[in-house]
Formats: structure tokens, sequence, C-alpha cells
């Protein structure tokens, strides 16, 4: 019998164009391939040729479709009708939208720009929106980082000059043991899981350190199950264990790190503790060859990491030497630590000896020639193949930022951080903390700020307060309470202006910002606060604006509604003067641009700026004739120019060939389209590695415009300018902390970190969030394909606690913290920290947000942990409630969060049970064929 | 596996109207005329009825005609088949019957063996799944086969067949729920073995593959308390066999006893049927961390 | 014709490393999205942003939790689509010849213009491979991309199922198992690929490559010397860097 089947066309036409762009399903900002059939979007793909996905994409990304597609889409600006808060608004036009904006906006610019706090969340645009609030004059602008990242760039930064994040990589290719701690995987995640599977290929170790074993942690060769907030403690411990066995790399610590320079060591000296430098300021540090000293970066020198000298009576010994004191310490050993850590002494031991194998008995060398900054020639790069990752799980924590430090130090007396199978950084980093600018907060009525509003303070003179010593800024960024906070606090500024500390504002205005529901602490209060009115039934927070592209929690709040487009309907740009997508062996920025035009009356909120900004007349957004200088945000990219020469897109510039400096090019957006959306400027192999000490690299970077000049640096294992906010707490100099704070800020701003924690018995159990890997924010849930994938989030539960409380699956529990109560579904996870209890962040949504069903599983079983977490800690013995944060940069402490749990009756609905918002755009269709082709 | 309320009514009504037919076509009763009319139109009603109700569990019935197609390999196309030959042939004979006052007997033997077919390849529609443990074995067609056999003698009045008849499916149901109980272990198909992982130590569901349900949920994975299933298999049996045993018993003819029979039998038999499906455990379950 | 063809040489399928899986859904919802727009009926979602959310699926990830006789309890992600069986029961079972195995290459189909939608086929698989789409009336399945690995629209590279092409980790790989040179049949091979529910007697040709031990850190004798110390206390410590600085 002949057997017989259906003839299947198996060469059906797939799209009629495809249009690339990026995309920002999250923040990995990959690139992607946009089907189109009959002009709309048919299927999105990865981008093979784009240097962060090479073609690969992940759930969020695939899913855009059902993004710009979702219900949720506002589509008309909005004016509030109705008390705050009922998300009762009527839609008006762009006109009068922008007239109420601007003519309210105009009077505080005239009055006192301060009044103005403008923060923005999942921005990728924030080179432009400080742009332009330096032009408005305000100093309140921020965006999200305070809450999300700051312990980790800044650690990183002033450390060793970049951080992990998205702005470097393990060398994937060559590294032979991996350690990731505490890995968001919403950040730089395909090309976290590419590397991870490049390692899996080759048989490479991957351990994971992480309370909680999912995701990336499920497929480690081991897992470490973590305390939460022991990190510190644990790597600290690694250091001690390798610095008692000598194994550290001495040549990298003398050559290319602060570990031999002198450190004034006179206890009685006003400089005790600084760096002892020359007349050009230069750290000095003991040549060996000679005996004399030197300035850091001279050719030709040996510098002695246990030098020492006196000069006028005053003894300076060596960074390390401080080191060797501090780690070789007893308290640091495996024994003291492993308890408090819940890691087996004998494993903190063996991944210490591990660590040491991998890096000095299996070095690595490749035979690439090249010159270090001190003009010495080498004839090879020479590897420790072991390499770190870490997220948000070490930085979210009141030490994090010492934490992330004690990592870098780990990282770095292994040597490998810029060496072959080590650690690697993505330009623009590495880079300095001393060339990247220092806050500015000069403003005046009617003017400019006086410079860039964030950045890196190296002392008492650099912090931004009043000649009254109070706060400049509204989040109290760069004071005594958060010296560090390089990043400014965006989750201080509701409850700040809400209690006009350090003083009241007029608008509020926000883009991207959850701030009514997942994105503060504190969720029920930030609500309160943003709907109080004073004694005159006007509301404390006078005016709100709020920009999204979504029917968000937030907009509710808003007295006023920008409605922004959807991804593949605006132009963006991700640049160098921003968050880069570089790679470790590539300079590389992008494009999105609109692919399909919105059919509702919303604008890019980028353009809508451009409009604002000339209709208010900032210098910065009108020509000399005081015409609008930008038509829109395409306008900008293509023509704004930081420096000379120099844009937000460093491709395709001047006749459409010149990289990183040029001459504006009018056609570059084409450009970039041709290129399929990107552009992408490869490093030479003799840069490709250690790039801070490397003249080839410096010399590339400057041609690409990413500094002016070669500026070598050395790796701060010992940060100065934390020794110098500590003399001021010990009474040194004239810029001095309030007495409230002086033991706070002595204790806080250790030069070399220490772990320290807080510890409350009647809360025994960690409760941390993850973030799904399906879904970013709050924004997987408008999305019909996504939210079936995650639709509620169960509390897991480890074994020990769910035996305790004779826990089954189905029932559930009463969560309490000291700032409030939960009750909320269980589930058991074995592979998890047995003190620790945690869940999906995010998927928990308000009843009538999101154009969402009211009964949806997310409002009714979908919870978020946020109602337990505070902005201020709890009252101490003084009365006096300190943010709930690291006190040296401000970072939200998110991951302190301890809690009791008790099993409870089942409720109907999860608690607390937050009534409905009125939703503005209605609710979405009931079911869904999605086909657009015929 | 769902009890979906459209195949119980089918499996039900289809295997009596085709018991029946069975009985009809070898002349018990041997009816003609208004009588036969009657006889037939309910076994028809019964069968058709069936037949139809299970169409409102089809997706897509506008292709209803090809499942006629795959009679060499399929048991649900044989069920077809076989289901359009039997009423053909015993539509034919009833007309035999009823017009003629004639029985063919050799046409209503073969739309009596046609008839039974069909339930049988009914039951093995069931019964071939090896993905269902409980119904992949041989008491599946026996129990099938015996319910419509004897349910259609106490329809067509052979109540004494049908007395002992019911002893015996009684005994058939008896030894098919206490076999299938464990058979499902015995098959030894676990969490393990569907996903490779045993080696490594024992496997459970962390996290399903999305937080609502899907096809499969509704469809294959049905959980009933096992209290709840033993409180129905006793009432299943008293209602399909010891109360119709004991109406006969008790001399059941043309009166209330008759009624009583009939309808506790069907009432049982659908109690019988629903547990079939309810107590059934497809394997697929366990990839959701439940067996059933 | 819901017989199966004559065994074929061909036996087209995916191997799923188990070790490199995160559990990212990537592959779920490129494959909802290419299969949504391309072969047959769209793959519909019921009361999609309602109460009780749900969709036709054709590759979803499970979860599960692993706890060894000795030791902490491992986490293992687990994609699962159609295994594109050898002896696969869902075709044989199908009254209207809608289901079929291709000759050539092995890919278990549905002709939707003859799928009646009985779901007799769902039944038959024991790996949840099919669903019955509530919006068509049809079953849909995994086609291993069917239309896109013979696609002569697409560029050579993306002649591949959509799943194998986006998964970040590389964890998905796609070949013919039949040719034991291939590479699939040869990471089959070295890392002891293994058939799900071997005893239904299905023979997937789809294979999972089982996780690598795990946790097996033990070696602390091998390593122990690496630690051993070269002082105990400060004074020591810097004593060892002035002797050891001199040597480099």
């Amino acid at each position: 019998m002949n057997y017989t089947q259906p003839v299947v066309d198996t060469s059906p036409k797939v799209s009629d164009e495809i249009r690339k762009t990026t995309c920002y399903m999250c923040a990995c900002r990959c690139g992607i391939n946009v089907h189109m059939k009959e002009g709309k979007v048919a299927y999105i793909e990865g981008n093979r040729d784009h240097p962060v996905n090479k073609g690969v994409l992940c759930a969020k990304g695939s899913a855009g479709i059902m993004q710009v597609n979702a219900p949720s889409r506002l589509r008309s600006p909005l004016k509030r009708v109705g008390e705050r808060g009922s998300g009762e608004f009527e839609e008006i036009s762009w006109d009068e939208a922008l007239e109420i904006a601007s003519s309210r906006l105009a009077k505080v610019r005239a009055d006192d720009p301060s009044k103005l706090a403008f923060f923005t969340g999942r921005d990728q645009s924030q080179s432009f929106t400080s742009f332009w609030a330096q032009g408005f004059g305000t100093p309140n602008y921020a965006a999200h980082g305070g809450f999300c990242s700051v312990n980790m760039a800044a650690a990183g930064i002033y450390t060793m000059g970049g951080a992990f994040w998205e702005f470097g990589q393990p060398d994937w290719d060559h590294t032979k043991m991996f350690m990731l701690f505490g890995v968001a995987e919403d950040h730089d995640s395909n090309p976290i899981k590419m590397g991870l599977g490049k390692l899996k290929k080759r048989g490479a170790k991957v351990v994971g350190v992480n309370p909680i074993r999912t995701g990336y942690n499920a497929i480690a060769d081991e897992w470490v199950g973590i305390t939460p907030g022991t990190d510190g403690l644990f790597i600290t411990a690694l250091i001690h264990e390798l610095m008692k066995a000598g194994k550290i790399d001495l040549h990298y610590l003398s050559q290319y790190t602060n570990a031999p320079v002198l450190l004034n060591s006179n206890p009685d000296s006003d400089s005790y503790g600084l760096f002892l430098r020359d007349q050009d300021g230069k750290p000095l540090v003991i040549d060996r060859n000679t005996g004399q000293q030197a300035a850091f970066d001279k050719k030709g020198i040996k510098p002695d990491l246990n030098g020492s000298i006196r000069i006028a009576g005053t003894s300076h010994t060596t960074v390390f030497h401080k080191m060797a004191e501090t780690y070789m310490s007893p308290e640091h050993d495996a024994a003291n630590v492993a308890e408090r850590c819940g890691i087996a002494e004998e494993t903190i031991r063996r991944l210490a000896a591990e660590l040491a194998h991998v890096a000095f008995e299996q070095e690595i060398s490749l035979p690439i020639e090249w010159t270090d900054f001190r003009g010495e020639k080498h004839s090879k790069m020479i590897g420790r193949p072991v390499s770190f990752h870490a997220m948000r799980g070490i930085s979210a924590h009141a030490n994090g930022f010492q934490t992330c430090r004690a990592l870098h130090i780990l990282q770095i007396i292994l040597g490998s951080v810029e060496v072959p199978g080590g650690f690697r950084f993505k330009p623009p980093y590495p880079k300095s903390s001393e060339i990247h600018p220092k806050p500015h907060y000069g403003y005046a009525p009617n003017k400019p700020l006086d410079g860039p509003h964030l950045g890196f303070t190296h002392g008492p003179e650099d912090l931004a307060l009043k000649a009254d010593g109070t706060a400049a800024r509204i989040d109290k960024a760069f004071t005594w309470e958060n010296p560090m906070s390089s990043h400014g606090l965006m989750h201080m500024v509701i409850s700040n202006a809400h209690a006009g500390d350090p003083y009241k504002i007029d608008t509020l205005f926000m883009y991207m910002a959850n701030m009514s529901w997942n994105s503060s602490m504190n969720t029920g209060g930030v609500m309160k606060m943003l709907t109080d009115k004073d004694e005159n039934g006007d509301y404390v927070i006078p005016n709100i604006i709020y920009s999204d592209a979504y029917s968000s929690e937030m907009v509710a709040y808003a007295d006023l509604v920008l409605p922004d487009a959807t991804y593949l309907e605006r132009h963006d740009c991700i640049s160098m003067l921003d968050r880069p997508i570089c790679e470790a062996d590539a300079a590389a920025d992008a494009i999105r641009w609109p692919v399909i035009e919105p059919d509702r009356d919303v604008r890019g909120f980028q353009s809508v700026l451009c409009d604002l900004g000339a209709r208010l007349g900032l210098p910065n957004f009108i020509n000399e004739d005081g015409s609008q200088k930008f038509a829109d945000y395409a306008d900008y990219i293509v023509n704004h120019q930081r420096k000379p020469g120099i844009g937000p897109l460093a491709g395709f510039r001047g006749d459409g060939t010149a990289s990183g400096r040029g001459d504006v090019n009018p056609d570059q957006l084409d450009k970039y389209i041709e290129n399929g959306g990107f552009f992408v400027e490869h490093i030479n192999e003799d840069a490709s590695y250690y790039k801070p000490w490397n003249m080839a690299y410096q010399e590339w970077a400057v041609g690409m415009g990413l500094f002016d000049a070669p500026s070598p640096y050395l790796f701060q294992l010992y940060v100065e300018p934390m020794r110098k906010f500590q003399l001021a707490a010990e009474g040194h100099g004239d810029r001095q902390p309030p007495e409230h704070l002086r033991e706070r800020v002595r204790d806080a701003m250790q030069p070399l970190p220490v772990w320290s924690n807080s510890t409350d018995e009647n809360f025994p159990i960690h409760a941390l969030t993850q973030r799904p890997m399906a879904m970013y924010h709050s924004w997987g849930t408008q999305n019909a394909w996504l939210r079936q994938i995650h639709g509620v989030n169960p509390l897991y539960v480890p074994t020990k606690i769910w035996e305790a409380n004779g826990f089954k699956e189905g029932d559930w529990a009463k969560v309490t913290s000291p700032h409030g109560e939960i009750t909320v579904p269980v589930s058991h996870q074995a592979a998890l920290n047995e003190n620790t209890i945690w869940t999906w962040n995010a998927i928990g949504k308000r009843k009538g947000a999101w154009a969402l069903d009211e009964k949806a599983p997310e409002a009714t079983k979908g919870f978020l942990l946020n109602h337990l977490i505070h902005e201020l800690m709890p009252a101490k013995g003084d009365g006096m409630r300190w943010a709930n944060s690291d006190p040296i940069t401000g970072q939200a402490a998110w991951f302190d969060l301890k809690v009791a749990i008790e099993k409870v009756d089942a409720p109907v609905e999860c608690e607390p049970n937050i009534p409905a918002q009125k939703s503005p755009v209605g609710k979405g269709p009931k079911n869904l064929t999605w086909k657009v082709g015929s | 596996m769902h009890p979906a309320p459209s195949v119980i009514l089918f499996s039900v009504l289809s295997g009596l109207g085709f018991g029946m037919l069975a009985w009809l076509g070898i002349g018990k009763p041997p009816v003609t005329g208004m009588s036969a009319f009657i006889f037939f139109f309910v076994a028809y009603a019964l069968s058709v009825g069936g037949l139809l109700s299970a169409t409102f569990h089809l997706g897509n019935p506008k292709n209803s005609l090809k499942a006629f197609s795959q009679w060499q390999t399929s048991w649900l196309s044989r069920e077809g088949c076989c289901a359009i030959a039997a009423l053909t042939v015993m539509g034919i004979y009833a007309a035999g019957a009823i017009f003629l006052e004639t029985h063919w007997a050799l046409l209503g033997a073969i739309g009596s063996i046609l008839s039974i077919g069909t339930v049988f390849t009914t039951s093995m529609i069931y019964a071939q799944l090896k993905t269902v443990p409980r119904w992949n074995h041989w008491t599946t067609p026996l129990l099938f086969v015996a319910l419509s056999t004897f349910g259609g003698a106490l329809m067509t009045g052979q109540v004494t067949v049908a007395m002992y008849g019911f002893v015996a499916v009684g005994l058939i149901q008896l030894v098919a729920w206490l076999t299938s109980d464990n058979r499902f272990t015995k098959r030894g198909s676990t969490l393990e073995t569907a996903t490779g992982l045993g080696n490594i130590g024992k496997v459970r569901m962390f996290e399903p593959p999305h937080t609502g349900t899907n096809y499969l949920l509704k469809e294959m994975v049905y959980v009933i308390g096992r209290k709840h299933a033993v409180k129905l298999r006793v009432i299943a049996m008293l209602l399909m066999v010891v109360i119709p045993v004991l109406m006969i018993a008790m001399g059941a003819g043309h009166d209330i006893k008759a009624v009583i029979a009939v309808l506790s039998h069907l009432v049982g038999v659908f109690a019988s049927r629903w547990l079939f499906f309810a107590e059934a455990e497809h394997v697929v379950g366990l990839y959701y961390g439940k067996r059933g | 014709m819901t017989a199966l063809p004559p065994k074929s040489d061909v036996k087209l399928g995916l191997v799923i490393d188990l070790d490199t899986c995160v559990g990212c859904h990537a592959c779920v919802i490129s494959c909802k999205g290419w299969n949504t727009e391309n072969y047959g009926a769209p793959l519909s979602d019921q009361d999609a942003y309602g109460e009780n959310p749900s969709g036709t699926f054709l590759n979803r990830v499970h979860s599960y939790e692993v706890q060894p006789e000795q030791g902490t309890a491992q986490t293992i992600h687990f994609p699962k689509s159609c295994l594109h069986c050898e002896d696969a029961p869902c075709v044989t079972v199908c009254p209207t010849g809608a289901s079929y195995k291709r000759a050539e290459d092995g890919i278990v189909l549905v002709n939707e213009d003859a799928c009646i939608g009985c779901g007799l086929c769902a039944w038959a698989c024991p790996y949840g491979a099919r669903e019955l789409d509530k919006a068509a009336g049809v079953m849909k399945k995994c086609t291993l991309c069917v239309d896109r690995i013979y696609n002569e629209n697409l560029p050579e590279e993306d002649r591949e199922p959509a799943c194998v092409r986006t998964c970040p980790s590389g964890a998905r790989h796609f070949g013919d198992l039949g040719d034991a040179n291939s590479d699939v049949s040869k990471l089959v091979q070295e890392r002891g690929g293994i058939d799900l529910m071997p005893e239904l007697g299905t023979k997937p040709v789809n294979k999972y490559l089982p996780p690598r031990p795990k946790d097996t850190g033990n070696e602390i004798d091998i390593l122990a010397p690496l630690l051993a110390p070269i002082a105990t206390e400060t004074s020591g410590f810097l004593g060892w860097l002035d002797r050891t600085l001199e040597r480099i």
C-alpha cells in the first residue's frame, strides 16, 4: 500500500518586510526584527547581527506584539476630573494638555525652579531627560537608580571605575570558574543566558550564590544557599582565607591598584588615612628598586606593597598593610561566619581553595603584546580565569555598597578584573570616578542649573547642601544621610514632598514610574501621601503630571496624564552618554524608530519634552530667535551635541563614515536603520584587556570620544573619599555632619569594606522578591501571553518553615513585618535558604489598572511584599527614623525585609485588598485570535 | 479524565440503545407492527440520540464525515462505521418487522452483531489508551458490552436474562474497580519516568508552566476525592445492579417495579460511567504534579 | 492517513539540554508568536484579560524540584512539546486522517482541514503535546516549524524551529536524530540523552540531556594544600609578603 499524506506548503511567505529596531520589553535592549504584514506587526524575533542578543530573544521580547496591541494603552491626554486616585478623567487635546503643563511650570520656573521635582522611572533616555531638567533649572532630577542599582554602580565605579549590572561582563570565552551573586534576571538577561550557555558548553564551573535556587541558580553546578544580607560576610571570609594562604596576585596588586599607595598612619593627624601625594596631587608609593618614594605612575617602578616612610614625624604605610590588618583578623575566619551566612565552614574554605586553584594553577596567557600606562611593554596578556557577576541581590541591602565593594576587593586580589578569563568592562567603562562629574545643584529663577545633577562626591565639599546645611535636593541626595548617593533617591521624593522636608514643592512630574504601586516601599502610605489634603482642602503635593504609555496604577494619581507611545511607535536612542549596550569587545549604540504609527492620540514623551521645553523657553530647547529648537526627539538625537563632535549617537557621524567624534550627519538615523538599527565599533585585540592601564585602549577611547585625554588610573581598594567623610565625622574640617549623624557617618564610611547588619528577633525570617524572567516590572500583566505564565505569585516557603507551620499546598499565611501585614497564598520550595521566604515581584495588581477585569487573579491572588516595607526604619531609642536605605548611597534596602509568618484561614482575596480604580481605557476584549496576515 | 456530560450521555444511552437493537435483531421479543415500531423507536432514539450528543464533544463537527475513513487503524473510526452499519442493517430489519411483519433472521443476526460490535468499538476507544491505565484493560470492553447487552435485555423485557446478566455485570464491575485501582502504579509511570530525572532523586512539581489552566488540565486532569469515589461506587452498584435485580426477583413485569428497575439501572450506569471517567487518571497529570 | 508511514531514515527532532535550560520561557512565547501567525489557525487565548485566562500553547516549560537522597534539592526547568514519536499513538487513533506522521522526516502534523476536534489524539498522547484550540475547534501541536525548516523565503541560518532560534542559553538543538553522525545524535551519545516515559513504547524522537551532577564539591583533599596558611596574623603575613616580593 502506498503511503499518502497531505501536502504542506513548507515555504510560505514569511512577511512583507522586516523592520529592525530595539526591544523595550525590559532593560536588556536587544535588537529585534519586526516582521510586517500589510503594515501590521506580524512577528518579532531577535536580530542575529545585533551585538547584545545575536539573534536570540527572551519571552518578553517575543511577546512584544501583545504589548503594542495591549488594551491598556493610553489613548489621549487626560485631565483629572474626580478625586486623585479614583481614576476619573476626561480626555483632552494635546494643545490643552501642553498649555496646562507649560503655564504651571513657567510660573514654577520663574518663582523657584526647585519646586519642580522631575523624576523618571524605567527611562532609557536619562541623558535627555536630565538635559531637559538642567535647562529647566531644578536641582530635583533623578531616574530610578536610587531604588534599583546605585550600590552596585557606585561601589563599582568608586572601586574600579566600572560596575557589574550591564556595564561589564565575565569573559565568557575564557573563564573556567564563574560565581554568580544575587542576579536579577531582567538586566543584561540575554547576554547572561548566552554566556551561561557558553560556559555549559565548555564545561566551566558555575557557582550560584543565592538564597533561592531558580533561574540561573537552577543550572549552577554548585548552589550556595546563602542567608540574605550576609554576602559581604561570606566574601570577606573568602578574602581572609585567600590572604592567609598567600593566594593573591601580588604583581597585579602592586601594578594596577592602590594597594602600594602610602597612607598617613598617624591617628592624631588631620590627614590620618589620606594618601601621601606629591605636589601634582599624585598618590605616592615606595619603589622597591630604589626604596624611595615615587609617583604611582612613574615608568619602571616596582611599587612596594609593604613600603613605609616617615615624613616629618608622621609614619606612612601602604593600603595593603591596612588590608592585611583588616582582613587577616580572625573575625573573618570561615569558622566565625559560617553560621550567620548559612554556609558550612568547609564549603567556604573549599570555594576559596577552588578560586585559588583556578586563578593561579590554571592561569591562562594570550599571546597579545600590549603597553601599559607607565610605558612598559608586555609580551602577553596573563589571565586568571575566575569571574564574578552580581546584581540587585547583594546591592539592595543597607550594607549593599560595602558588600559590592568587598566583592570587587575579592576580584582584585585574585587579579581577575580586565584580564583574560576574568571580569571585563564594556565601553565607556572603565572610567575612574574622578573623571565623572560631581553633583550640581546651583539654581536660580529662570536660569538653567549650573551643571549635571548627578555625579560622584569626593569629600564633604561636594555635598549638595544649602548654606544653612539643609538639603538642596528634595530627595536629600548627596547629604550626610547618604553622602555618595550618585543616582539620587527617587524612593524618598514623595514622602519628603509630602512631609515638606527639606521643603515643599509645587509639581511632581514623573515618567514611567509606578510609584503608587510596585515601585514604592510602603505602597499604601504612598497612595495616602499622593491624595492627602492640607487644612485648606488642597492636595499636599499640589500638582502631579505623569507620563506613561499604559494604564498603570500611577495614572490614577495624576492631575494631568501625557500618554506616551509604545516602543514600536517612537524614536529613541540607546546612547553611550546614557546606559549603553556596548560589549567588552566593542562600543555600540542603537536606535528605536517608529516601525508602526500610533493609532491613538499619543506622542513619544521625549518629543513632548522638546515641545514643552520650547514653550517654557528653556535655553537649550530654543533657537536664538526663540523658536523651538528640536522639532521632536529624532531631531534632538541627530542634531544635539554635548561637546563639539559628540552627540547622542556615536555611529555614522559627519559624512556617514565617522565613528565617535564627528559632525552632525542629517542622514544619521537612516544610516542606523540601514544598518539594522544599531552601530558597533570593535576594539582592537591589543586593547581588549587591561583597559584601565592599556594605552592602546586609552587612545581608542579618546578617539571614540569616551573621554578627552588618556585617563589611566589605579583600582581603588581603599576609597579615599570615604575616609574624607569619616574624617569630617571625627571632627576634622569645616563642613561637619549634624550631631545625630556623626556616629553613623563614621561607622558607615569605612574606606575598606567591612560587613555590618542589624537584627530584630521578633521578625526572624528574611523575605525577598525576584523578578521572573518572563515579566518586566508590572508590564507583563497587560500582555495576554505573558500573564498566562505568571498570573499569580505564591509565597514560597522553605521546608523548615513549611513543616513548622504545618502548611499544605493551597494554604494561606499572614506575613507580618514591623510595618504591616499581608495575607497571601503559600507554596513549598525545598531549594531555598531555610530562613527565607520569597515571591515573584510585581505580579500583584490593583483592581482596575492595566485594563484587566477586576476579578483578574493578579488583583485577587497576586500580591506585593511592598506593603511590608517602609521607606523609614522603625524609630530608634532617640525617636529618630532613619531611611530604610544604605547610609552611604541611599539605595533602598528592599532586601533587608524581615518578617514573621503564621498559617491562617483562606480569605476570599489577598489582603490588604485595595479598592478598585476606574480604568481610563476600559477593559480588554474577551478572546484573542491574533493573526494579521491572511 | 474530565467526566464530560456529552460523552457520558452518549456512551450510556447509545450502549443501551445498541443493546436493545441486539436483542431485537435476534427476535427477542419477536415484535412486529406497532409494538415493533415502539421498541425500535426507543432503541433508535437511545442509540442515535447518544451518537448526536457525542458530536457536542467535537470541536469542529463540520468534518465529521471524514471520521469514517480511518477504520483500518482508528477505533473511533471503526465505531462510526460500525454504528452506521448497525443502524442501517437494523433499520432494514426494523422496516421488515414493522411494515411487513417479517423477521429476516440472518439480517437481524448481522444487525445484532454489528450493534454489539458498535459498543465494543466504543469501549475499545478507551481500552486502547495506554495513557489511561485504568481503562487499558480487558474489563473495559467486557463491562461496556455486558452493560449494553443486559441493559438491552431489561429494556426489551428479557427480565430473567437481565437479572442474571446484572449479577454478572456487578461482578465484572467489581473486578474492573478492584483490578484498576492500582493499575496506574503497576504500569510504572511516575513523575520520575515522565521527566527522566529519577536517577537524581524524588521529583515534585515546583511551578506549573502557566499559573492558569489549559486544555490538558481541563480535559485530562480531574481529581476526585477518594472518599467521594467510594461512596459513589456503592451508590452506582446499588442502583445499577442491586435494585434492578431485586425488582426483577420480586417479579417485575409491566408494573412500577419494572419502571423502578429501568430507571434505577439507568441512573446507576450513569454513576458508573461518571466514575469511569472521573477516576481515570491520564499519565499527563504526572507532569502537573497530579495523578489524575 | 493515520497509519504510520514506513520507517524513515530521517528523524527530525529536538534535543533539550536540562543542564542548560534556565526556564526563561523564551521558547514558549516565540513558538506562540510564530504559530499564531503561521501554520493553520492562530493559537487563540480565552478570557485574555479576565479572571481565568487560558490559551493554546504548543510548548510549555514546567519547573520541578528534585530531592537527592543526600544534599540539597535541585530546581530543574523542563520544556515540553511534541516529541514526534516513532510509534506515535496520537496518529493511529485519529478517525479522520487529520493526524499524520510525515514519511520524509517523521514530523507529526495535524491537517486542520480534516480535523473534527474529537480530542482523542490528545488522550492518546502521554506527554500533553496536543491542545485543542478553543476558537478554531481543531487540534494544535508542535509542527517542528515545518514552515520554517524548509522555507526558502528564510535565510538558510534561520531554517530551524522558532524555539531553537530564540533560545538564549542554547539549551535547544534541532537536527536529524536518524543520522548517527549528526550534531544532535552526537550530543545524545555524549551526554546520555534519554526518552520520556519509555515504558509506554512511543519511541520519542526528541531526547532530553539530563542535568550534569550538581553540588558535588567534595574535592577538599585535593584543594586543602592550597589553603595552607603562610601566616596567621598580620605581622607574619607582611613578613611573607616581603620575602615573596623579593622573588617577583
